[in-house]
């Protein structure tokens, strides 16, 4: 108790000095907190994927569709239970700045792929009835505004022209890491369309999701699906959503490494801040710590004391910053919108943004105190700081 | 009003070389990430606007935005070359080619990992029109065979994609029968094979995008409403230059402005570290700055003394980080331009207006942080000062 104390009154000495350390290290752990929760949302899409679902495509690349009647002999496939397809639509919503996913499907047989998309009952229907209709994830609809009912035109890229569609739904994710900000149209409406346009456009189809019942076999089914269209015209790469959502991820990898690097660079910048501080505030006190060996306290009680001291702003500044890191982050993610479909600060995110500052307060003290442990009591009283 | 001489400041930071070191060190971190980010803006935006030659004209279908998903039939290929005021080579060829771009994912050298490699079916025409573009290894490929040619950063960086090796897609085997270089374009980061096999093997009757040069740039405008007037064409015109300077916008807006943001936060914990030094610096001098006022020098003399080893302090930071990221110059990144969706090589570019905006942003740190403790030292009353000592 009397120790801590003594820490405290230690710690406080300077006041402005250690705000200023804590300032900083507040803004750093803030920041590393922040850097990891943008790499797990990179990550979101692979965590939200079910182990249920088997996605194909086409080998060459996603850019290239696969037939339509390749439906029938997928169904056929041992151990494939359900199927679906969908089309990326690629549309603009009034400018290019409001990118979110749509995507166009099969209705029935997506949604029961799709069960973490919670929909009411009378909106399902009321989607299936309307060819037109699209339904969007809650964040979505709250991001821009809309209501079921409204209209919401897009501008086609892939698919030339202007569509407009009626919003007949709004679904909710089951869990926090369900993606709700897509938005959802009839397959075989843009199919039709696409047909009167550009007849050799028609009956192509993006990727086929296929549902499983047994998980542990996913390898062997995608092998048999892609074995059954070996040497034909569009032959197929077919993998676990996960893998899937990865290689999404592994694209920008270079761009995630250096978020990564950054963030080891944040922690390293404040150690080297605080460690200043430690250096500086054991240089002051020269004087005290040859008096507390005079007095016949042995040099380890001078290091608990410097350890101690530094801990003690390491951990209240790390604290400050992981309470600060949650409003932050609620805000980034109002910010970002929909660029991030999933935005959350994770147990693992907090406890590593604790270790970190409990790390750079040991490292920051431990010069200043090897040093001051071997101090020379005589020199150590002469000393005026 | 006399001031201090410099050669005081620089030996006060000499003195505490440790502490002197660490904010440095603080400040050298900060300001290398702020210089790598502006580096790495530059090297995407130097890539793709090296990539497009300022009298070349491409043709796309309107609204598409990138070759992927462009689309111009044979008809309206045909009306394109047609057109007066394209320029011609030496045998009177017109330099105009139709080229089918398609993705293709391939496995990197290394990891295995797959991603989209832009591949090109093009003439032998192309080489005339993108002079930036010299074959290194090997020889170009033939028209009508299944032949093709890599660029370099792909040779180095993919599976099966250098010289003399085959790669397999579309349902063909492809003979790499030579690498070229594209002095650090976009085109470094293509395969470039013959425009009809291409269309034959990946089944497609459109070509993608036209791209033709005219003789006289002046032309453009006017080339440009013909082709927009003419009610069989659904194609915009646009001078390749600026539809490449496009490609790159969302990439470098996107790398920039998450490299702001990261240097704005890093340069709060590097102007506290400054602070805090400077704080230390005037409370264990400040017999020294009553000596200095009562030898007559002034308030602001003691000012410009303190805010100026502030400066210097962040200068040696600013140019110890500006050193290694001048070192990032020789690595080679590689990612995925999510508007194009396809890969993309660059290089960390650094050019003079980076240095000074460098170097002017480790200042500014450096005058934020020292500023405060300086106003204080020349606040101090000459007494207090040498009573202190």
């Amino acid at each position: 108790m009397f120790i801590l104390k003594l820490l405290l009154k230690n710690a406080f000495r300077h006041k402005l000095r250690t705000s200023l350390t804590m300032v900083g290290l507040v803004v750093a752990i803030c920041a590393f907190g922040l850097l990891r929760t943008i790499i797990d949302a990179w990550y979101a899409g692979v965590e939200g994927s079910s182990s249920t679902r088997l996605v194909t495509r086409s080998a060459i690349s996603l850019t290239f569709p696969l037939p339509m009647n390749y439906a029938q002999r997928l169904k056929s496939v041992e151990g494939v239970a359900g199927i679906s397809w969908s089309n990326w639509f690629g549309g603009i919503y009034i400018s290019e700045r409001n990118f979110f996913p749509q995507f166009a499907v099969e209705p029935v047989s997506y949604l029961a792929l799709y069960p973490e998309y919670r929909l009411k009952d009378a909106e399902r229907i009321a989607w299936l009835r309307d060819r037109q209709g699209v339904i969007v994830g809650r964040k979505l609809a709250d991001k821009f505004g809309w209501k079921v009912g409204d209209q919401i035109p897009l501008r086609g890229t892939i698919y030339p022209g202007t569509w407009t569609f009626n919003l007949r739904g709004i679904w909710d994710g089951a869990e926090a890491k369900t993606d709700e900000s897509q938005l959802l149209m009839h397959w075989s409406y843009l199919n039709e369309s696409i047909r009167k346009l550009y007849p050799k456009r028609a009956d192509a189809v993006g990727v086929y999701i296929l549902g499983i019942n047994e998980p542990q076999n996913a390898a062997l089914i995608s092998q048999r699906v892609d074995e059954q269209f070996k040497n034909s015209l569009a032959e197929t790469l077919t993998e676990t959503e996960s893998a899937f959502q990865l290689s999404f991820v592994s694209m920008s990898e270079a761009i995630l490494v250096a978020i990564n690097a950054v963030s080891l660079i944040i922690v390293v910048i404040i150690m080297a801040v605080m460690a200043n501080t430690m250096t500086m505030t054991a240089r002051e006190r020269l004087a005290e710590y040859a008096t507390l060996k005079a007095l016949g306290f042995a040099p380890s009680f001078v290091v608990k004391l410097l350890f101690g001291e530094s801990l003690l702003i390491a951990l209240i500044g790390g604290l400050a910053g992981l309470a600060l890191t949650l409003p932050l982050a609620a805000g980034f993610a109002q910010a970002a919108g929909t660029l991030f479909p999933v935005f959350q600060v994770s147990t693992l995110t907090m406890s590593l943004q604790l270790l970190a500052a409990i790390v750079v307060g040991a490292v920051a003290a431990a010069w200043p105190a090897w040093k001051m442990s071997r101090i020379d009591i005589v020199q150590g009283l002469r000393h005026v700081a | 009003m006399r001031a201090i001489p410099l050669s005081y400041i620089a030996r006060n930071l000499w003195v505490r070389r440790v502490t002197t070191l660490l904010t440095a060190g603080g400040m050298a971190l900060v300001v290398y990430v702020f210089a790598t980010v502006l580096m790495m803006s530059e090297g995407i935006r130097a890539t793709l606007v090296a990539t497009g030659q300022p009298d070349n004209v491409i043709a796309l279908r309107k609204g598409a935005g990138a070759e992927i998903n462009s689309a111009v039939d044979r008809g309206q290929a045909a009306i394109l070359e047609s057109l007066p005021g394209i320029a011609t080579d030496a045998s009177g060829k017109p330099l105009l080619t139709k080229e089918p771009v398609v993705l293709n994912n391939l496995p990197k050298r290394g990891s295995g990992k797959p991603s989209n490699v832009t591949v090109r079916g093009t003439s032998p025409q192309a080489l005339q029109m993108r002079p930036q573009v010299q074959l290194v290894e090997g020889r170009m490929f033939r028209p009508g065979t299944s032949e093709i040619v890599t660029g370099r950063a792909i040779a180095s960086g993919f599976q099966g994609a250098g010289l003399g090796e085959t790669l397999r897609f579309a349902g063909r085997d492809w003979t790499v029968v030579g690498v070229f270089d594209a002095q650090r374009s976009g085109f470094d980061s293509e395969i470039w094979g013959d425009a009809e096999q291409m269309l034959q093997a990946f089944r497609r009757n459109v070509f993608s995008s036209v791209v033709f040069r005219i003789a006289d740039a002046s032309q453009f405008e006017a080339i440009k409403a013909q082709i927009e007037a003419d009610p069989r064409m659904t194609v915009e015109l646009k001078p390749e230059m600026q539809f490449y300077a496009e490609q790159s916008e969302a990439l470098a807006k996107f790398i920039s402005i998450l490299g702001t943001a990261l240097s704005v936060i890093f340069s709060i914990g590097a102007i506290v570290g400054a602070m805090i030094t400077m704080f230390a610096a005037v409370a264990s001098r400040t017999g020294e700055i009553g000596t200095l006022r009562a030898l007559g020098f002034r308030r602001g003399a003691v000012l410009i003394a303190f805010l100026g080893e502030s400066l210097l302090l962040s200068l040696v930071g600013g140019l110890i980080g500006l050193a290694a990221a001048s070192l990032m110059q020789t690595v080679n990144i590689s990612t995925t331009n999510f508007q194009t969706f396809s890969e993309i090589a660059f290089q960390f570019k650094l050019t003079s207006a980076i240095v000074w905006q460098t170097l002017l942003f480790a200042l500014f740190m450096g005058f934020v942080g020292g500023f405060i403790p300086a106003w204080g030292a020349a606040r101090m009353k000459i007494v207090d000062c040498l009573r202190a000592a």
